[in-house]
């Protein structure tokens, strides 16, 4: 089980219907590769995110497989069409199982 | 025609390069968060004879991608770190079952706190840093371990306590009981080391805005610190920088944490005086 785990998402508060807007977000995770070895040289077992979705009002905008090459603490940046006000939500999954989400709300105006 | 084209594409090419190529400062301003901050001032009284009359932020020398990572807090991968230390200042612990909280309240009674560090502790009768006042605490007051001096937990609680201070200017003592120590820094500046022979001053001083090999020399300021290198993925300190400094000279360093460190701490914390506090800044 990873620790430290904390995601964190950036989306303005409101925007104008049909306007594209930046989303930042960032998820501290070691991403540890698999490809490492320990002081006794044991392989440390690899445990990464291994995907990353964005969806808004339950359609998908964003779908990402990750792969052990991306660094520690990834960040994505990127753009979505506001069609409505509505809901962000956003899933990491990680190796072990685990399933970090977290959602933002945005309002037209 | 084709040959003509290619002399002139070569003559643009040299006019381009040097500019391309310089490790100079450039005039940028930053603004975290919209927050201006001071990154070139006036060098501090006691840098007369260095022949700098402008001390400058280590940010000016970063490239525009690594300059704008630390313009935005989120984008800034530092404020992991600050957050941490967040859940570390609200825990408990040690034998007295106290946290940072339990005494400071929240981490903004710190504000002030990293622009005057280090400082004379009169009860210690020592020069202290911020990594040594945090121990202190943990140690006396809340019966805890003492972490690492230049260990993660350490620099996360650095930052998080610095991170208050943010755009507030560098003004440590250097008078009165704190200038021996001071006066030690500058002999530990000026002494060159290693088998290459170098001071701090032979780069950050004589040679700030060349290359040493494929990097830029900066002045060496360490007013953003505790910093975010990419090229390590974590925060540095002070002090493990130091460290990092002298082993390139290929000489035995001191250990952070050490009377010598803290000397030079005071020290070159002094040259970056009138700056603004960056930390956590972003370097490569």
């Amino acid at each position: 089980m990873a620790s430290g785990v904390k995601p964190r998402v950036k989306v303005p508060k409101s925007a104008s219907a049909g306007d594209a807007i930046t989303i930042k977000t960032l998820i501290s995770h070691p991403m540890e590769s698999g490809q490492r070895k320990d002081g006794d040289g044991n392989t440390i077992p690899r445990s990464i995110i291994n995907r990353f979705t964005c969806d808004f009002n339950g359609e998908n905008v964003i779908d990402v497989k990750m792969e052990p090459a991306i660094s520690t603490n990834p960040y994505f940046e990127f753009e979505a069409q506001v069609p409505e006000a509505g809901e962000y939500k956003f899933t990491w999954y990680d190796d072990d199982g685990s399933v970090y989400e977290e959602t933002k709300a945005i309002a037209i105006g | 025609m084709k040959l003509k084209a290619m002399t002139a594409l070569c003559a643009t090419l040299a006019v381009a390069a040097p500019l391309a190529f310089a490790g100079g400062p450039d005039d940028d301003t930053l603004a975290i968060d919209g927050e201006e901050m001071v990154t070139k001032t006036d060098a501090p009284a006691h840098m007369e004879e260095t022949g700098i009359d402008t001390v400058m932020s280590g940010w000016h020398f970063r490239e525009d991608d690594t300059q704008a990572m630390q313009a935005d807090t989120f984008d800034n991968p530092g404020m992991i770190f600050v957050d941490q230390a967040v859940d570390m200042w609200n825990t408990a612990e040690g034998s007295a079952e106290k946290s940072c909280a339990s005494c400071h309240e929240g981490p903004d009674s710190m504000e002030g706190v990293r622009a005057v560090y280090p400082k004379w502790n009169e009860e210690a009768g020592e020069v202290r840093t911020l990594a040594m006042q945090i121990n202190d605490c943990r140690t006396e007051r809340m019966g805890a371990e003492p972490f690492k001096y230049d260990g993660t937990d350490m620099t996360a609680m650095e930052a998080l306590i610095s991170v208050q201070s943010r755009g507030m200017p560098v003004n440590v003592a250097i008078d009165g009981p704190a200038a021996e120590t001071w006066e030690k820094g500058k002999e530990i500046y000026y002494t060159r080391f290693g088998q290459l022979e170098l001071s701090c001053a032979s780069c950050h001083e004589e040679n700030y805005g060349n290359y040493i090999r494929a990097d830029h020399l900066s002045q060496g300021q360490i007013n953003g610190f505790p910093t975010y290198r990419l090229k390590q993925a974590k925060l540095i300190q002070q002090h493990n920088r130091f460290k990092g400094c002298i082993r390139d000279t290929r000489a035995e360093t001191y250990s952070p944490g050490s009377p010598e460190f803290v000397a030079l701490e005071l020290y070159v914390a002094s040259r970056g005086n009138g700056l603004s506090v960056e930390a956590p800044a972003v370097r490569n």
